[in-house]
C-alpha cells in the first residue's frame, strides 16, 4: 500500500492477499459438520463470532445450539440467556422458514463439575464430595476448571444431540485462554492432576510402589503441610477418598471429547483481531491445533478497517492543512480521521500480510469493523453476513 | 523527589491494552535517574514482546528501556513455580526440598489447586521487589509497575488475605499473606483501570471498580484507551452522524465529498457514543485518563508517547 497510487482509496478486505477464503456458509452447509469450535485469545470477539455463526446456521436450516462462556449482558439477554442456569433455551424471533432452530445456553462451571459428580457416584459419596472445602475450591477456582467444563458439556450436547436428536450442529465458544495453549491442555492438566501421583502419594501408601516411597513422600508432606497447613490436606485426602471411583471415569471422557474434537464431524476456527498481539496468539493456536492433528478450517479476522473513499491519507492531510481553520472545521475533522483511517488500515494490511506470509494455507474470512456493538440479533445477522461474504 | 506510589497495579478486561498501558507507566514513572520494574504474572511474555526484547526468564529482572528523560525500566516475568521455589529457599533454605516436590508433581498441584497460593505467590514476589533495598539506595526501584490480570479477576487476586484464610490460620504463608494486605492497603500502592470506551470493558470496570472497594485497597485512575479525540462540539458529531453534514473540500468530486462524508458519519457516531461511555466512567466519581489511539501501531516511539499522555494526566510525583 505505501508504494501504491497515492489517489487509490483502501483495498477491499481481501484484495492484494492471496489466501484462501474461510467459506463459513461451506461449513454449516455440510451436514457432516457438527460441532464448530471458536478459539482465539481475550476481547477478539469470539462470543459474537460464535453467535453470529449460529444464528445463521439456525437460519439456513441447521438444528442449532450455541454454548456460550461470557456472553456481553445485552448480547446474553437478546440471546434469552440471560441467566446462567447450564440449561439450553430456544432464542425468540429468529427466522424458522428453513426449518431450522437456535437453541442458546451459557456455560455454569460449577453447576456442570456439580452434575458430574452427582450422575457418577452414589448419593452419599457425591453428597460428601459436594461439601467438601476442598471440591469447593477446585470446581469454582481453578485455573483450568472453566475450560474442563466447557468440553464435558460439549461432550454433554453431543451424546444428547447423537440420542435424540435435538441438535444437528453445536457451536462452541471457547473460554477467553490465559495463554493459547489453556483450552487444550486443562482438560489434560485437570484429570492428571485428578488422578495424579501427588493426589495419591496423599492416601495412605497401602499398595503399589507408593509404599517404597514412603521416606520421600514423607518429607515432601511436611512441606506441604507447612506451608499450605494440615486442614488443606485432610480435605484434599478426604476428596480423594470420595472421589477414586470418579478419577478413571474423568480421565476417559476427556480423551472421548479429545477424540470428537480431532474427528471429521468437528472444526475449529481460530478468531483474531488485525493487531500484532491477537495475530501473535492466534498464530500460537493455528500451530497447535496444526501439531495436535486437530481439524482447523481457518481463520476469523473480526475488526477489521476499510475506507470506500480513495484519498491517500499523505493527500487528505495536504488538503487539510490548505484549508482555513475557522470555516472548514468540520471538512478538517473529516480529513484527519480519513488520514487517521489510511493509517490504521495500512498498518492492519500490514500484519495481516505478515501473519498471510507465515501461514499462506490458512483460510481467512474478515469481518469489518462495525460502528457499534453487536447487541441484538439484527446485529448479529449483519455479522454473519460480514462472515459469509468474501468481499 | 519520589514517586506518589510506588506499587502501581494495572488492570483491565482482555484487549484493552493493559500490557501496553503498564509498559508506558513504568516508562512515565522512570524520570532521570529512576529505576522501574515492571513485572507480568500470567506466563504471556507480553512485556518482552511490547519492547521486543529477548523472552524474560526465571528471577531474570532486565534493562528493557532507557527512557528519553534518563531513567531505567527493568522487566521481570513472574511465574508461580519460580516464586514458590524462591519462597521455600529463603523462609526455610529449602531450595532442595523445591526440587523434591517438582519431582511428584507438588508444585503444579500446589500452586494450580491450592485457592489463593498461587496469587499470594505472584503478589509475594512483586511485594519483595517493592520493598528490596539496595546499598546506597532506599529502595531498589524507585517504582513497580504489575501487570495484573483482567479485571474480571482482580480483586480476588489482590485480595490475597481472603485467599490464604481458608488454608492457613497461622504460620509463615499467613504472615505473609498479611504483609502484603497492609502494603497493598497503603497510600502508596494503586491500582489502575484500562478501558475501551466500549460497553463491555466499561460494564467490567464498573464490576472491578464495586469488587476492589471492600478490598480497601486504593483505586487510582481509569485508564481510557484508544480514545479518538476530537476539537468537534458534541452538536456538530451529532449532525455529522446524522448525515447531515455537506462536506465542501476543494479539489475533491462531489461524489468523493459525499463518500468522505458517510466515512465521517460512521466516525462521529462512534465518538458520540465514546463520549457517552465516558459520561458513565465520570459517575464512578474517579480521575479519568485519555490515551489517544495510534494508529500506527505500537512501538517504542508510541510506548513514550502514551507515557508522556500519562505523565500529563496522572499525579504521579508526590507533591
Amino acid at each position: 500500500m505505501t508504494n501504491g497510487d497515492p489517489a487509490k482509496g483502501s483495498p477491499a478486505p481481501h484484495a492484494n492477499l492471496a489466501v484462501p477464503f474461510l467459506d463459513i456458509d461451506k461449513i454449516i452447509g455440510d451436514r457432516d459438520t457438527k460441532i464448530i469450535i471458536c478459539c482465539g485469545s481475550g476481547g477478539v470477539g469470539k462470543t459474537t463470532t460464535s453467535a453470529a455463526i449460529a444464528l445463521r446456521a439456525a437460519e439456513a436450516g441447521r438444528k442449532v445450539v450455541v454454548l456460550t462462556i461470557d456472553p456481553a449482558r445485552r448480547l446474553a439477554q437478546s440471546l434469552g440467556v440471560g441467566e446462567l442456569d447450564n440449561t439450553p433455551r430456544p432464542v425468540p424471533k429468529i427466522d424458522t422458514a428453513a426449518g431450522g432452530s437456535l437453541d442458546a445456553m451459557m456455560l455454569d462451571m460449577k453447576g456442570t463439575f456439580d452434575d458430574v459428580v452427582v450422575a457418577h457416584s452414589t448419593p452419599e459419596k457425591a453428597e460428601a464430595i459436594l461439601q467438601n472445602q476442598f471440591y469447593l475450591a477446585l470446581s469454582s477456582e481453578f485455573s483450568g476448571t472453566q475450560e474442563y467444563m466447557a468440553m464435558e458439556k460439549l461432550g454433554q450436547l453431543h451424546s444428547e444431540a447423537e440420542a435424540h436428536g435435538t441438535w444437528d450442529l453445536i457451536v462452541v465458544d471457547t473460554p477467553p485462554a490465559r495463554s493459547a495453549l489453556d483450552f487444550l491442555d486443562a482438560p489434560e492438566h485437570l484429570s492428571s492432576l485428578l488422578d495424579g501421583r501427588f493426589l495419591r502419594l496423599l492416601l495412605p501408601p497401602t499398595r503399589g510402589p507408593f509404599r517404597l516411597m514412603g521416606a520421600g513422600f514423607s518429607m515432601v508432606s511436611a512441606v506441604i503441610t507447612k506451608i499450605l497447613g494440615a486442614q488443606i490436606i485432610n480435605d484434599v485426602k478426604t476428596f480423594v477418598r470420595a472421589f477414586e471411583a470418579l478419577f478413571g471415569g474423568f480421565r476417559q471422557r476427556a480423551t472421548t471429547t479429545f477424540q470428537l474434537l480431532s474427528s471429521r464431524h468437528s472444526t475449529f476456527l481460530v478468531v483474531a483481531t488485525p493487531q500484532h498481539d491477537a495475530l501473535r496468539e492466534a498464530a500460537f493456536f493455528v500451530d497447535r491445533l496444526g501439531e495436535e492433528n486437530m481439524p482447523i478450517s481457518g481463520m476469523v479476522i473480526n475488526r477489521v478497517h476499510t475506507s470506500t473513499v480513495a484519498i491517500s491519507p499523505e493527500r487528505a492531510l495536504s488538503i487539510a492543512e490548505d484549508l482555513v481553520d475557522g470555516s472548514a472545521a468540520l471538512e478538517i475533522e473529516a480529513l484527519q480521521r480519513h488520514a487517521n483511517l489510511m493509517r490504521l488500515i495500512e498498518t492492519e494490511t500490514r500484519q495481516l500480510q505478515r501473519f498471510a506470509a507465515a501461514r499462506p494455507s490458512v483460510a481467512q474470512t474478515r469481518v469489518q469493523a462495525l460502528p457499534t456493538d453487536v447487541t441484538d440479533l439484527s446485529s448479529l445477522r449483519r455479522v454473519g453476513a460480514l462472515l459469509a461474504d468474501k468481499d | 523527589m519520589t514517586p506518589r506510589h510506588t506499587w502501581h497495579i494495572v488492570s483491565g478486561k482482555g484487549g484493552t491494552g493493559k500490557t501496553t498501558i503498564s509498559g508506558a507507566l513504568a516508562c512515565a514513572l522512570a524520570t532521570s535517574g529512576r529505576r522501574v520494574l515492571v513485572c507480568e504474572v500470567e506466563g504471556r511474555q507480553g512485556i518482552s514482546e511490547l519492547f521486543d526484547v529477548p523472552t524474560l526468564t526465571g528471577a531474570d529482572e532486565r534493562r528493557i528501556s532507557r527512557t528519553p528523560a534518563g531513567g531505567m525500566v527493568y522487566g521481570l516475568a513472574i511465574n508461580p513455580e519460580d516464586a514458590l521455589n524462591e519462597y521455600l529457599d529463603s523462609f526455610y533454605h529449602l531450595s532442595l526440598a523445591g526440587k523434591a516436590l517438582d519431582r511428584f508433581g507438588a508444585i503444579d498441584f500446589a500452586t494450580s489447586i491450592a485457592p489463593g497460593l498461587r496469587d499470594v505467590l505472584l503478589t509475594g514476589k512483586v511485594y519483595e521487589a517493592v520493598r528490596r533495598k539496595i546499598k546506597n539506595r532506599p529502595n531498589a526501584y524507585d517504582a513497580v509497575v504489575l501487570d495484573a490480570p483482567p479485571t474480571g479477576r482482580i480483586a480476588q487476586f489482590l485480595n490475597v488475605h481472603a485467599a490464604v484464610a481458608g488454608l492457613a490460620k497461622v504460620g509463615p504463608i499467613r504472615s505473609q499473606a498479611d504483609s502484603i494486605m497492609r502494603l497493598l492497603r497503603s497510600a502508596t500502592t494503586v491500582v489502575h483501570i484500562v478501558t475501551l470506551l466500549e460497553d463491555m470493558p466499561v460494564t467490567e470496570t464498573e464490576e472491578a471498580v464495586a469488587a476492589l472497594r471492600p478490598t480497601q485497597i486504593r483505586i487510582g485512575s481509569v485508564i481510557e484507551n484508544m480514545v479518538t479525540p476530537t476539537p468537534l462540539d458534541r452538536g456538530q458529531l451529532q449532525a455529522a452522524a446524522a448525515g447531515s453534514v455537506v462536506l465542501k473540500v476543494p479539489g475533491l468530486t462531489i461524489k468523493q465529498n459525499q463518500a468522505l462524508a458517510s466515512e465521517f458519519a460512521i466516525g462521529a457516531a462512534r465518538t458520540l457514543q465514546e463520549q457517552q461511555r465516558h459520561d458513565r466512567l465520570t459517575a464512578l466519581g474517579l480521575p479519568l485518563v485519555q490515551i489517544a489511539f495510534d494508529h500506527g501501531g505500537v512501538d517504542e516511539g508510541a510506548i513514550f508517547a502514551i507515557a508522556e499522555q500519562l505523565t500529563d494526566q496522572m499525579s504521579l510525583e508526590a507533591p
